[in-house]
C-alpha cells in the first residue's frame, strides 16, 4: 500500500481563500493522531471557485476536494483518511464521482499551464519527473544549433502571449542576428493588466519552467545574463523564483558551460518592478532596469538591435517563455496542430467578473467566447443575462453578447475593435453599465500615463472628465463626438502602446452601447441601474416596516416617517448616495 | 499621471520623528558603484524606514553620486514609493476591473468613512494607511483588499469594517 497524499493549493488566491489555515489543519491533525500521511504544497491548479482545494492520493485513486476549511478538513481526515470513504459532496474533481464542476477543465489543453497544480513549486526534483530541463537536454544532447532551435520556434507559430501577438521566433532571429560582445534575456513579468493573473500564477506555481524557457532563449540569440523584472505587489512569486533560482544553480544549471555547452554561460537575476503599468511596455521596462523614470522611448532601434544599457535584448512575457521548453521537447508540429492558421497552440485566460466559475483557462486558439463562458465558466453569476466581456484589459475593449461566438484568436478579437491582450477575461451581466466601465479604463490609464506624450497626458484627463460627467447626469449633446475626436487624436499622436490604445475601451463601448450613452446624457438615465448619480430612490409602502433604519443612515436627513410610520423620500434632498438602499433589510427601497 | 510632492522642509522635523540614517550604510555598500543601482537603492531604503525620509535622498544623493533630481524624479515616477511615513498597517484596497465590477468602490467609501480618513491617508492613531490599487491578482475572490500581506477576498463592506475593528482591538490591548 502506497502512502496517502494530501496535497494543498498554496498559491495568493488560495491563500486569500484560506488555504494556509487548512494546511496548518491537516497538520496538527497529522501530529495529534500521529497518522501516517504525507502532506505537500501546490499552487494554483486555475479552479479559483473553489478555492481553498485539497487534493488526496491513496491507492484507490485522485480525489480533489473544494472549499475545504479547517472544519472540512477534519471531516475528509476522519472519513476519508481514517475510513477509506470519500465524501462525494465535497469532491469538484474525480473518477469515480462524477462532479458538476467537471465541465471547467473539458476542453482545457495544458500547456503553458501543464505543471500549475501538479506539482510543488518549491521542489526542483518534482519539476524534472515531470520532464523539467528536458528541452535544454534534448538540445545540448543532440548538438543543436541556436539556429535549429529558433527555426523550431518560428514553425510552432508561436506568438507573444503579453498583448502584441508579434512571433516570438522571429524576434529571437532579430537579436540573434546582431552581433555584440554583451546580449541579454529579459521576462516581462510585470503583469499590470487589471483582470489578468496568469503569470502570478505560472510564476507561482511552475518557476522553474520560466528558468528554462529564459535559458533556452539565452542559449539561442547568444546572450549570457538574463532579467526577470517582476512587481514587487507579488512578494510570493519571487519568493518562489528565488528558491527556483538557488535550486538551479546548486545543480548547476545556471553558470557556466551549461548542460555540457562549451563557451554556454547564463545566469539569471530578479529586478522588482516599482509599480508603473507601463513598465509592461518593452523601453519602458529597460529604463526601468536601468534604474530611470520608466518612460517609453522612440523605436527604431528595437530592442533587438539596441536595448538594455545599448546591447541586442529579447523581451517575452512569461507566457510565452514557459511554452517554449514544451515546444522544444515535444517538437514543434505537436504545438503548432493546435489552434487556427494565424494563431497557434493554446492561449490562457483570466476568467473573472460575474461568471459562476471564476479561474484560470487554458483552451486551444480557435473556440469560441460563449463555449469559454458557457461551457468552461458555468454561465453568469445568478443567471443573470449576459451583456459583453472586456478583452485585453485597458487596452482592449467590450466584445457585446451578439458577437460572443467569435473564435479567440488573434486577427478575429482585434476585428471586433477589442485586443487578445494577456488574456483577461472580465466577464459582466445587465447590471454592469459600459459607459461606467469605459470610465473605469480610462480612469486607469489616465493615471498611468507617464505623461510624455501630450495627448496621452492631456487627452485621456479630458477624455476621463467627460465620462465622468456623463454618468452623473451632466452630459450634454456633442459630448460623444467630443470623446470620439479626442479618440483619435491620442491614438494618433501617442508614442507607445499605452496611449495608442488608452480610448479602446471608450470606441467599442460606444461602437456597440451607443444607446447606453444616449439615455445616459439625454434622458439623464441608466439602463443598469448602476450609475448611482441617475437613480431615484423610492420607498415600497407594502415593504416598508417603519423599523427607521434607512432614516437613521441617511446623511443628509431626507427620509421622513417615524417609528412604524411608512417612509418617504423626498427627492428634492436625496443625494442618491444609497445608503438607504444597503441599510433596508426588507428589500423596501426601489431604484429605478 | 499621479501628481506627488515632496514635503517643505521647515516643519518636517516636528512631524515626522528622526531616522537613523546609518542603518543605509549597508544597503549603499552593496549598491555602490552598481549600474542600475537606483531603484533597489530607493526600495531598500524604503523597506528601513517605511518611506523615503527627505534626509536620506540627500545622503544617497552624498555618498553614490546619484543627483537629488534623478533620485526624487524616479521616486514620484512610481506608485511604490512614499514620502511621507505610513500607519502601522497597511490597507490596499483592489480596484481592479473584477473587483470595481463586483462593486468594491462601496467598501472603500465604508471604509473610509469608518476610519475617518482621504484615500492614501492616515488615520489619527496612525495605525491605519488606506490606499487604493491597481489589481492584487485575486480576481476571482473579487472584491479584495490586502491588509500588510494578508490576502481578504469575497468582501461585503460590513465584513471590511469587521476586520479592521479587529486589528484595531489587538493593537489596543
Amino acid at each position: 500500500m502506497k502512502k496517502t497524499k494530501v496535497i494543498v493549493g498554496l498559491g495568493s488566491c488560495g491563500i486569500a481563500a484560506g488555504a494556509g489555515k487548512t494546511y496548518q489543519e491537516f497538520d496538527r491533525i497529522r501530529k495529534a493522531d500521529r497518522l501516517d500521511f504525507e502532506l505537500r504544497k501546490t499552487s494554483c491548479v486555475g479552479m479559483c471557485f473553489r478555492e481553498p482545494l485539497v487534493e488526496i492520493i491513496d491507492d484507490s485513486g485522485s480525489y480533489l476536494y473544494g472549499q475545504v476549511d479547517p472544519s472540512k478538513a477534519d471531516e475528509i481526515i476522519e472519513k476519508h483518511i481514517k475510513n477509506f470513504s470519500p465524501i462525494p459532496e465535497y469532491i469538484v474533481q474525480s473518477e469515480k464521482y462524477p462532479s458538476a464542476d467537471e465541465s471547467f477543465f473539458e476542453g482545457q489543453v495544458k500547456i503553458a499551464l501543464r505543471n500549475c497544480g501538479y506539482m510543488d513549486p518549491e521542489n526542483i526534483e518534482e519539476y524534472e519527473a515531470r520532464s523539467g530541463y528536458a528541452a535544454i537536454r534534448k538540445i545540448a544532447g543532440n548538438h543543436l544549433s541556436p539556429e535549429t532551435v529558433i527555426q523550431m520556434v518560428i514553425d510552432s507559430g508561436l506568438r507573444g502571449r503579453g498583448g502584441g501577438g508579434f512571433q516570438t521566433g522571429l524576434k529571437w532571429k532579430f537579436a540573434r542576428n546582431y552581433d555584440a560582445p554583451q546580449k541579454y534575456v529579459i521576462c516581462n513579468a510585470d503583469e499590470g493588466d487589471p483582470g489578468a493573473f496568469m503569470d502570478r500564477s505560472i510564476l507561482e506555481g511552475d518557476p522553474h519552467s520560466v528558468l528554462e524557457g529564459m535559458i533556452l532563449c539565452g542559449y539561442s540569440i547568444g546572450a549570457s545574463e538574463g532579467y526577470i523584472y517582476c512587481r514587487a505587489e507579488y512578494p510570493l512569486a519571487i519568493k518562489r523564483l528565488n528558491i527556483a533560482l538557488d535550486q538551479a544553480r546548486t545543480k548547476g544549471y545556471l553558470g557556466k558551460d551549461l548542460f555540457g555547452i562549451r563557451g554556454f554561460h547564463f545566469d539569471i537575476r530578479i529586478k522588482e518592478g516599482a509599480g508603473a503599468f507601463v513598465c509592461g511596455e518593452e523601453t519602458a521596462l529597460i529604463a526601468s532596469i536601468e534604474g530611470r523614470r520608466g518612460m517609453p522611448r522612440r523605436r527604431p532601434p528595437f530592442p533587438a538591435q539596441s536595448g538594455l544599457w545599448k546591447s541586442p535584448t529579447n523581451i517575452n512575457n512569461v507566457e510565452t517563455l514557459v511554452n517554449i521548453p514544451w515546444i522544444i521537447f515535444n517538437g514543434p508540429e505537436a504545438y503548432a496542430r493546435l489552434g487556427t492558421e494565424k494563431s497557434k497552440g493554446t492561449k490562457v485566460f483570466a476568467l473573472t467578473g460575474k461568471i459562476k466559475h471564476g479561474g484560470l483557462v487554458e483552451v486551444p486558439m480557435g473556440i469560441t467566447i460563449k463555449d469559454i463562458i458557457y461551457k468552461l465558466g458555468g454561465g453568469i453569476q445568478g443567471d443573470k443575462k449576459f451583456k459583453a466581456v472586456q478583452l485585453g484589459g485597458p487596452s482592449g475593449g467590450c466584445v457585446p453578447e451578439y458577437l460572443s461566438h467569435t473564435i479567440v484568436d488573434y486577427d478575429s478579437v482585434t476585428a471586433t475593435g477589442a485586443i487578445m491582450g494577456s488574456g483577461g477575461m472580465v466577464v459582466m451581466d445587465e447590471t454592469t453599465c459600459v459607459v461606467d466601465i469605459a470610465r473605469f479604463f480610462l480612469d486607469f490609464t489616465q493615471k498611468e500615463s507617464c505623461g510624455k506624450c501630450t495627448f496621452c497626458r492631456i487627452g485621456t484627463k479630458r477624455m476621463l472628465e467627460i465620462l465622468t460627467r456623463i454618468t452623473e447626469g451632466e452630459g450634454q449633446e456633442g459630448d460623444i463626438e467630443l470623446l470620439e475626436e479626442l479618440a483619435q487624436n491620442i491614438k494618433d499622436s501617442s508614442l507607445c502602446g499605452l496611449g495608442q490604445t488608452a480610448p479602446n475601451p471608450v470606441l467599442t463601448t460606444l461602437k456597440y452601447f451607443r444607446d447606453e450613452y444616449e439615455a445616459h446624457i439625454r434622458d439623464k438615465k441608466c439602463p443598469a441601474l448602476s450609475c448611482k448619480k441617475l437613480l431615484t430612490y423610492q420607498v415600497d409602502p407594502e415593504k416598508c416596516t417603519g423599523c427607521m433604519s434607512c432614516t437613521k443612515g441617511c446623511p443628509v436627513d431626507a427620509i421622513e416617517g417615524g417609528k412604524r410610520e411608512t417612509h418617504f423620500i423626498h427627492q428634492d434632498i436625496c443625494i442618491q448616495c444609497g445608503v438607504c438602499f444597503t441599510r433596508c433589510k426588507f428589500g423596501a427601497i426601489q431604484i429605478s | 499621471m499621479r501628481i506627488k510632492r515632496i514635503v517643505p522642509a521647515p516643519p518636517l522635523q516636528d512631524v515626522f520623528p528622526s531616522v537613523d540614517l546609518s542603518q543605509m550604510d549597508a544597503l549603499i555598500a552593496r549598491y555602490k558603484g552598481k549600474k542600475g543601482k537606483l531603484i533597489p537603492l530607493l526600495q531598500g531604503t524604503q523597506a528601513l524606514f517605511g518611506y523615503i525620509p527627505r534626509e536620506a535622498f540627500l545622503k544617497l544623493n552624498r555618498e553614490t553620486g546619484l543627483s537629488l533630481s534623478e533620485l526624487y524624479g524616479v521616486a514620484t515616477f512610481y506608485a511604490q514609493f512614499r514620502l511621507t511615513p505610513s500607519g502601522k498597517h497597511i490597507i490596499k484596497m483592489c480596484h481592479g476591473t473584477a473587483c470595481h465590477v463586483q462593486n468594491v468602490t462601496a467598501i472603500t467609501d465604508e471604509l473610509l468613512d469608518f476610519l475617518e480618513v482621504k484615500d492614501g491617508g492616515t488615520t489619527a492613531d496612525g495605525l491605519f494607511t488606506v490606499e487604493t490599487v491597481a489589481c492584487l491578482g485575486c480576481c476571482s475572490l473579487a472584491p479584495v483588499m490586502m491588509v500588510d500581506e494578508e490576502t481578504h477576498g469575497k468582501l461585503t463592506p460590513k465584513e471590511a469594517v469587521k476586520i479592521i475593528k479587529e486589528i484595531r482591538r489587538n493593537e489596543i490591548q
